[in-house]
């Protein structure tokens, strides 16, 4: 299931480290590039890989917020809710987008362009309210910011 | 003029540049210690001498912590860099890692010399993608230079260091937590004792600084100790990265000694609270430090003197807010942060920072209870000193000092079913 050159990769991150194990973090990360998140049959697969089973390799993937386990939009838009941004009036922020997109926290677009997380404080209170799409972030949000990004993304 | 040492080079084009940082004095420290006859135990002197405190949260001297190592060479040794940065209302050490990861790297080098670590792992949150890779390529120009790797300097002295990205969970930035993490495990904290500096990352002796703190220490051995604690008043040496947000005018980070009041800081520095509105309350250190009043921003922000009056400098994040704000919906929106990221190990933590964020819901929504506060009280007073980490303690202050300040608020809306504050308070999904 996983290429050539994601199976490269790994092997060359199980290497990197003092111990193997350091590696399943960025090793998860890489598969997440390939497949766009990380199935059962992935965890599975990373887990021969180290030695763990799949259960093991599951309470990794599912501690952590940045490992999706179902497909997600091409852009995962993530707003800020969290004290700073908040007082700032994130949630107008994140009704617009919900308004916009047609679709709920935790939903994607039919068309497979965008996923709407709520998230919490992303390291950017003084540039509130704040987002991220992907790993990109955006600052001072307005209406206005939302709907030229919109436009860009799609 | 106020001396700046962390934020020198941040106006500066290509201040993320090797170039740039040795034009300024870059690597001197190092050569100075590595070329110099520095030995590790006078480093961890001079920096004990410096009155440096770590600017992650607890404030633990740094010179001390450092002389906790075990000096058995039968182990290996680690230094481990928190970059987690996830404290909420905390930004400041993104500047660093964005615009002067040098001054990380130069510190973390002596650091891990000092402590007789070959190893350091950077961990940095998932989310800062971007600040990541600054930091690798940095890391690479620093390899380049031979400032790492083998026989730095020609002192026989070796240091590899690793960059890890955390994937997403506010618990990773907890010291035993963060060594799950880098073990390739849920971050499920450890008990102390033992404390890492004896059992740490593979059970090995390990130090873990945060990304400011080890900032600060090329300045101390070029400038000596003494000129550090100097900047500072006694007990807390140096300048801090505060980090403003809220309802001022100019949120930001600022470069500015301990010891200057809060007040100073906000209408001094960052231009006094927005479209003229007056000041309620302030969050002098993060999410989880105790809130304070109007009344209280004439407080020196040092270590004891906000500790003095029953709070803390944390993280160095002071949040801002004026009289719009609904405390009883700030306080439902940092306990829902808590409730979300509780990692599930404690009883007390698990459980009680749900059925906190649940009061506080039905207080908004207007179905409060008259005796809800005190139920919050007696949660978190349940919480408070009974779990594993220091997370259920983070989450049970906000709720003891929001409630008991700003009781009035709380009790209003239980009585009146509704918000006093003109903003209607929706509730935080
Ligand atoms: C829940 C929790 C979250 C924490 N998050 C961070 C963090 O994001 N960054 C950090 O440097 N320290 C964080 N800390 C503090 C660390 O456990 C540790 O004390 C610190 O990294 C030590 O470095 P210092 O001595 O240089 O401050 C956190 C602590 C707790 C309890
Ligand atoms: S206090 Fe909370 S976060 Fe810390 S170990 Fe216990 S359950 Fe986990
Ligand atoms: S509170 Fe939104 S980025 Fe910090």
């Amino acid at each position: 299931m996983l290429s050539e050159t994601t199976r490269a990769k790994i092997l060359e991150l199980i290497q990197k480290y003092p111990h193997k194990r350091t590696a399943l973090i960025p090793v998860l990360y890489v598969v997440q590039a390939e497949l766009g998140h990380i199935s059962e049959p992935a965890m599975t697969a990373v887990g021969e890989l180290f030695g763990l089973s799949p259960a093991e390799v599951k309470e990794v993937v599912t501690f952590y917020t940045m490992f999706y386990r179902a497909p997600v939009g091409k852009h995962v838009l993530q707003v800020c809710t969290n004290i700073s941004c908040m007082l700032c009036r994130a949630e107008e922020i994140l009704d617009y987008l919900k308004t916009k997109l047609g679709i709920a926290v935790g939903e994607t677009t039919p068309d497979g362009k965008f996923t709407l997380l709520e998230v919490e404080c992303m390291g950017a209170c003084e540039a509130a309210p704040a987002m991220q799409d992907n790993y990109d972030y955006h600052f001072h949000m307005t209406k206005e910011k939302i709907d030229r990004l919109l436009e860009i993304l799609r | 003029m106020l001396e700046r040492v962390l934020t020198k080079n941040w106006e500066k084009t290509n201040s993320h540049k090797i170039e740039t940082y040795m034009a300024g004095g870059g690597y001197e420290a190092l050569r100075q210690v590595l070329t110099g006859g520095f030995t590790p135990e006078q480093v961890i002197e001079e920096v004990k001498k410096s009155n440096l405190r770590g600017r992650g949260g607890a404030g633990f001297p740094t010179g001390v912590k450092w002389s906790f190592v075990p000096k058995d060479p039968s182990k290996p040794k680690y230094m481990v860099v928190n970059a987690d940065e996830s404290e909420p209302g905390t930004f400041k050490d993104r500047y660093i890692l964005e615009r002067d990861p040098h001054m990380l790297i130069e510190g973390l080098i002596i650091g891990s010399y000092a402590i007789g670590a070959k190893t350091c792992f950077i961990y940095v949150r998932g989310e800062y993608y971007h600040p990541a890779q600054v930091v690798e390529a940095a890391l690479a120009e620093a390899y380049r230079q031979g400032f790492l790797g083998n026989n730095l300097l020609g002192s026989g002295y070796s240091l590899e260091v690793f960059l890890i990205r955390g994937a997403g969970a506010y618990i990773c930035g907890e010291e035993t937590a963060l060594l799950e993490s880098l073990e390739g495990k849920k971050g499920w904290p450890r008990l102390k004792p033992p404390f890492p500096a004896v059992v740490g990352l593979y059970k090995c002796p390990t130090v873990i600084n945060n990304v400011e703190t080890l900032a600060n220490i090329p300045h101390i051995i070029r400038r000596g100790g003494q000129w550090y604690a100097g900047l500072g008043p006694p007990k807390n040496g140096g300048t801090r990265l505060f980090a403003l947000s809220g309802h001022v005018n100019r949120p930001g980070v600022y470069e500015l000694p301990l010891g200057i009041t809060l007040r100073e800081m906000i209408y001094d520095h960052a231009g006094g609270i927005r479209d003229g509105k007056v000041i309620k309350a302030v969050i002098p250190g993060g999410s989880s430090a105790p809130v304070l009043t109007a009344a209280e921003i004439d407080v020196k922000m040092d270590h004891e003197s906000v500790a003095a009056i029953g709070s803390m400098l944390g993280s160095g994040a002071v949040i801002i807010m004026d009289e719009t704000t609904c405390m009883v919906k700030a306080l439902a929106r940092i306990t829902k942060f808590y409730a979300h990221e509780s990692c599930g190990q404690c009883t007390p933590c698990r459980e009680g920072t749900g059925w906190m964020l649940k009061i506080l819901r039905r207080i908004l929504q207007g179905e409060g209870h008259a005796d809800d506060p005190d139920h919050l009280l007696a949660i978190q007073g349940n919480i408070q000193g009974m779990t594993i980490c220091p997370l259920g303690d983070a989450a049970a202050l906000p709720v003891q000092s929001f409630v008991t300040k700003f009781r009035q608020e709380f009790d209003y809306h239980c009585v009146h079913k509704r918000c006093d504050i003109e903003s209607a308070c929706a509730v935080p999904a």
